[in-house]
């Protein structure tokens, strides 16, 4: 374990270096943009829209005292997307479709020599190809945190009005109502730490896989079980440190 | 010149390299050969820095590459040209894009440059009409072809071929040797072939290192190899159907 730790220090520090050249390090950000963030578009809406719509169904068959007011409906969906499914979920998700890929990617270049050859060319591998990953990473992910509570909680909302559970003024009323501007800083932190996790974890075990074909397929599934159980520890940390 | 002088190297228990002392020369095609555990691969991985050697130094025209940090490798770095047995090239990049890569990286060329550079190592290595491919659209010969223009790119002083001819059929790999040959002279660069290839030893083989469990075991050149009184040598030598009848 402390063996894996100093390894993944080491590397850390080779990645945070200045990148070689200015231009290929922005092309590989490009590249990164995409591969990392717009292609997570898709799976970050749906699993969103539809999380959205069953926490504001559930909380609206929750609620059976007269006592406590239908706008509870839009106040909790709003709460549940700030405040754990957008930042906590998502990236657990993240974790499985982005650490995979970046594992696997960064295993096959090594088992097939590729970072070799960036090594011997005077390239320094890990900046090249972590670095670019990381920094994506960290940019793109709170743009898809921010649209996943968006679409989540208009998901909510849509469900109510469709089977009139709750009306949309109450809804609305809920949403707007007792809001603490601070819930998002929250959301946001967590969301940055959480994609250096899941790109830094995986970036390290794709790159320092040892033999072949089977190899890759184990760092890649290492990096969601890593990713993930880190995700949810920092997530309670941060949790403690932030909110309490 | 390439001067190797008295690298060993173990992993663990097991000694790889035991006090391999060679002058790889400038100019000409220098390969290591021996059998599949003799250490070839481990004496070339340190020649180009994959691999630190427990002892003993390699220096690249006197200076003293394997005793240099990672940091002031660099520079020697960029004068290598390293060809993989695999052909090592980027599968996300296109064929042109694998060739100019080094020349991205280290020169401030402009694209037009760059791109006529490409066009001339591909030309080079009888390849056109390819940059646009991805790796994965060649064959196996082309890719060598491809890893070979981008090895020579950026006119590198040091070219290292890692069993070049793996893979690939009897023509094509005669092909890849009149290449490498043919580069060397040229560019009159230090050229280092580790190969257990008979017919690249008999074509190319200006000065042949035969290493034989971890130690260096023969020196000579392809006229000499055949006549060679090594029992070891001649064990390796005349170990396929094809040398021995050319021994009868």
């Amino acid at each position: 374990m402390l063996k894996m730790l100093g390894e993944y220090l080491i590397l850390m520090f080779e990645t945070f270096k200045r990148p070689d050249k200015g231009p290929v390090f922005r092309r590989q950000l490009m590249v990164e943009f995409v591969g990392l963030g717009v292609d997570s578009f898709g799976i970050v809406v749906i699993i969103s829209v539809f999380t959205g719509a069953i926490v504001a169904i559930q909380t609206a068959y929750n609620i059976d005292s007269p006592l406590i007011p239908l706008t509870m409906v839009g106040f909790t969906t709003r709460q549940m997307m700030i405040l754990e499914f957008s930042p906590t979920i998502i990236s657990l998700i993240l974790a499985g479709k982005v650490g995979s890929r970046i594992a696997s990617e960064i295993g096959t270049m090594r088992v097939t020599e590729q970072i070799d050859a960036l090594r011997v060319m005077g390239v320094n591998p890990a900046n090249y190809l972590i670095l670019p990953k990381i920094t994506a990473s960290m940019l793109f992910n709170p743009v898809l945190i921010i649209m996943s509570m968006v679409v989540g909680i208009w998901g909510g909302w849509f469900a109510c009005v469709v089977t009139g559970l709750v009306t949309s003024t109450d809804f609305v009323s809920g949403l707007r109502g007792w809001f603490e501007p601070f819930t998002v800083t929250y959301a946001m932190i967590k969301t940055v730490v959480f994609a250096f996790i899941i790109s830094s974890v995986s970036g390290y075990l794709g790159y320092n896989i040892k033999g072949g074909s089977v190899e890759v397929g184990r760092a890649s599934t290492k990096a969601v079980v890593y990713s993930s159980i880190l995700i949810i520890f920092f997530d309670l940390i941060l949790t403690q440190l932030l909110l309490i | 010149m390439i001067e190797v002088k008295e690298v060993s190297k173990a992993f663990g228990d097991k000694v790889v390299l035991q006090s391999v002392s060679a002058v790889f020369e400038k100019g000409k095609t220098n390969l290591i050969i021996g059998q599949s555990g003799s250490g070839k691969t481990v004496l070339m991985k340190s020649c180009i820095g994959l691999i630190e050697p427990d002892e003993g130094v390699i220096r690249f025209d006197n200076r003293p590459f394997s005793r240099l940090s990672e940091k002031n490798k660099v520079d020697i770095r960029k004068e290598m040209g390293v060809l993989f047995q695999g052909g090592a090239l980027f599968d996300s990049f296109t064929v042109e894009q694998n060739v100019m890569f080094p020349l991205n990286m280290f020169t401030n060329q402009t694209l037009e440059e760059k791109l006529d550079r490409v066009n001339f190592c591909l030309k080079r290595v009888n390849l056109e009409n390819v940059n646009k491919l991805f790796p994965s659209e060649i064959s196996g010969g082309m890719m060598k072809r491809v890893a070979i223009a981008r090895a020579i790119s950026n006119s590198p002083q040091y070219l290292f071929c890692d069993e070049p001819n793996s893979g690939l059929d009897p023509k094509t790999a005669e092909v890849i040797d009149a290449l490498i040959s043919e580069i060397t002279e040229e560019y009159n660069i230090t050229t280092v072939i580790n190969t257990h290839d008979m017919n690249s030893v008999l074509q190319i083989g200006q000065h042949i290192n035969f290493l034989y469990k971890g130690k260096l075991w023969w020196q000579g050149d392809k006229e000499t190899i055949l006549r060679a009184e090594n029992p070891e040598l001649r064990d390796f030598v005349f170990s396929t159907e094809l040398t021995r009848r050319i021994k009868l």
